[in-house]
């Protein structure tokens, strides 16, 4: 079968004939009419299990006071989320996300400005596209641990900073004035590597010829990049923007392994699993996450009519 | 020379070195908060209460925190843990995930739309949240506190693998289908011998970026598998006995990510095809 593929030359692909049609000796039919259905039961079968079926579940489950435990669920209908939009414990976390969203700002502006910079002939530039890239696999609970000691009192941070003559330290993560700062450029530092190797793909993707031709009409640097770089990486720009609202209202992990949400740092996702799972509050907790869900669906919704050409095409 | 050509070299000249200053410090402030924990690693409990953050240790060769570190905080365990959960985990992501794709890309059957539509919505859900409900379904089959339960979370709840295997899958000709469909071969077989073997760089894509997504998943073993360690949450604990020794703690954390690194040097051009592909989702 094998020795086959190789001899076949490589014609480009016909769409129209394939599947059953496609000149088999028919005779097995209601079986290979079966065929990709069975070749997709696996995939759809857990598709639908650990994802449609909780979905559904949580919707009905964000009507009721379930406990998570009880075998009755009383339905109490729209209660949890009167809830969830009145009790200010719970909707004043949503403003804990502004700091990740200016954050993930940040984030943009230097992964932008490195990419730019190594997106010129560079030394070495292997070397720092890696170095910058790499904190973003690095394991989210090793990171933790890895701020946790750089914002010790005593630490790393305040010795570096007692070096330039800064000697009255906040305490980093114990003061809840700072403590979302110092989360939320710790997040910084573990995601900047993602944006700034799109980015970077993103220049590179741009024809070379390009920039010679802007070179010999006698452009600069600076033109260079607001003439050509930057339209040409607008769109990825414009996705990142969107993934930012989206992420900075879904923060999790990083608040909850370094602080595990005290000082005033909780998120929703936080306040929503403690419901469910510390306070056994599942119906509550299906309400917060149907809202979220619901807000992220908006902003989705909103990135596909700005930005329409980066529709997903699964076919 | 004239003038303004020396000032124009000086400014390039003054552009360059603030280009690799930058670059530098960019560098230094990724490379510090790891290299800091390094140090310490390697520090005696005594010699790290007395020294500054930036004192080397007087003993490069002093192990002891990485033996205690292995021993008494569970991270034998946890890489166990994390293997075994990477096997079959990726095995299943593999073969769920390219039967899928085979049947979207070489097929055309009724509900084709329907299904392609239910992956993409699903994407969407963010999938922290819905642990509210998936709980519940993982409890109901009686897979709470078992490896399984993480083994199937991580099968069912992925979509972009699948998405990478359908754009791979494209780019090869169905003629080759048609001509092993001549010389006999069912569906089954094609798949088996023709497709699955050919989608090997692709598979490739995936068993890095998805094994990368499973090795620092914490949320879902520490939710799902309490009483057991994997890398993540063996490490998560150290909170707890090794609170107050912070050497110990740094040479869990190095533990944990020098496999990442090791991954990542020899493993660059594979990660980076992945986030391009994967990402963009």
């Amino acid at each position: 079968m094998v020795a086959v593929t190789s001899a076949v030359p490589r014609t480009p692909r016909r769409r129209g004939r394939r599947g059953s049609q496609s000149g088999v000796p028919a005779g097995r039919g209601a079986l290979a009419k079966l065929t990709p259905y069975l070749f997709l039961l696996a995939a759809v079968g857990l598709l639908l299990l650990l994802t449609y079926l909780p979905a559904a579940n949580m919707l009905w489950y964000s009507l009721t006071d379930w406990d998570g435990l009880d075998l009755d669920k009383d339905f109490v209908g729209v209660d949890n989320y009167v809830e969830v939009f009145t009790n200010p414990q719970i909707f004043s976390v949503f403003g804990v996300s502004l700091y990740y969203f200016v954050g993930s700002f940040a984030q943009m502006a230097i992964a932008l400005y490195f990419a730019a910079l190594l997106s010129y002939k560079t030394r070495f530039s292997n070397f720092f596209r890696g170095v910058l890239f790499f904190p973003y696999l690095i394991n989210g609970v090793a990171i933790g641990f890895v701020f946790l000691y750089l914002f010790q009192p005593g630490g790393t941070l305040d010795t570096v900073l007692s070096w330039v003559g800064l000697s009255d330290p906040p305490l980093w993560l114990g003061d809840p004035d700072v403590a979302n700062y110092s989360l939320a450029a710790t997040s910084v530092w573990r995601y900047t590597g993602l944006n700034f190797v799109l980015f970077l793909g993103a220049i590179q993707s741009i024809p070379g010829e390009l920039y010679e031709a802007a070179e010999i009409d006698g452009a600069n640097r600076w033109q260079q990049f607001w003439a050509l770089t930057f339209p040409g990486i607008r769109r990825i720009i414009g996705l990142s923007f969107i993934l930012a609202i989206a992420g900075s209202l879904s923060v999790f992990e990083i608040p909850f392994i370094m602080t595990g949400g005290a000082n005033g740092t909780s998120t929703f996702v936080i306040q929503t699993l403690q419901t469910a799972f510390s306070f056994r509050q599942v119906g509550l907790a299906s309400a917060m996450a149907i809202v979220l869900l619901a807000i992220v669906l908006i902003v989705t919704f909103v990135q596909r009519k700005l930005f329409p050409d980066e529709k997903v095409d699964l076919t | 020379m004239s003038a303004p050509d020396t000032r124009l070299r000086i400014t390039g000249a003054a552009a360059t070195s603030a280009k690799y200053l930058s670059l530098v410090i960019g560098v230094l402030v990724t490379i510090i908060p790891l290299s800091v924990l390094f140090i310490a690693s390697f520090k005696t409990s005594g010699e790290f209460g007395q020294s500054g953050p930036f004192d080397l240790p007087a003993n490069w060769f002093n192990f002891a925190n990485y033996v205690e570190a292995f021993q008494k905080g569970g991270m034998v365990e946890g890489f166990v843990n994390t293997t075994l959960i990477l096997a079959f985990s990726l095995v299943g992501t593999i073969l769920i995930g390219t039967m899928a794709a085979y049947a979207i890309d070489r097929f055309r059957f009724r509900g084709k739309k329907l299904v392609v539509g239910l992956f993409l919505v699903a994407t969407l859900i963010p999938g922290v949240t819905s642990q509210v409900a998936t709980f519940q379904i993982i409890n109901g089959l009686g897979l709470y506190n078992s490896m399984a339960a993480l083994v199937l979370l991580f099968m069912g709840t992925d979509i972009i693998s699948i998405y990478i295997f359908i754009q791979f899958m494209q780019s090869i000709p169905t003629s080759i289908d048609e001509a092993a469909m001549l010389d006999g071969a069912n569906r089954w077989t094609i798949y088996w011998r023709v497709i699955l073997p050919l989608l090997r760089p692709a598979i490739a894509t995936v068993v890095i970026v998805k094994g990368i997504a499973i090795y620092n998943e914490f949320y879902l073993p520490f939710l799902y598998w309490p009483s057991h360690g994997t890398i993540s949450t063996s490490l998560f604990r150290f909170k707890g006995p090794f609170g107050a020794h912070w050497e110990i703690i740094a040479a869990g954390t190095i533990l944990v990510i020098i496999p990442t690194l090791i991954a990542f040097v020899f493993l660059q051009r594979f990660i980076y095809r992945g986030l391009a592909s994967g990402s963009v989702k």
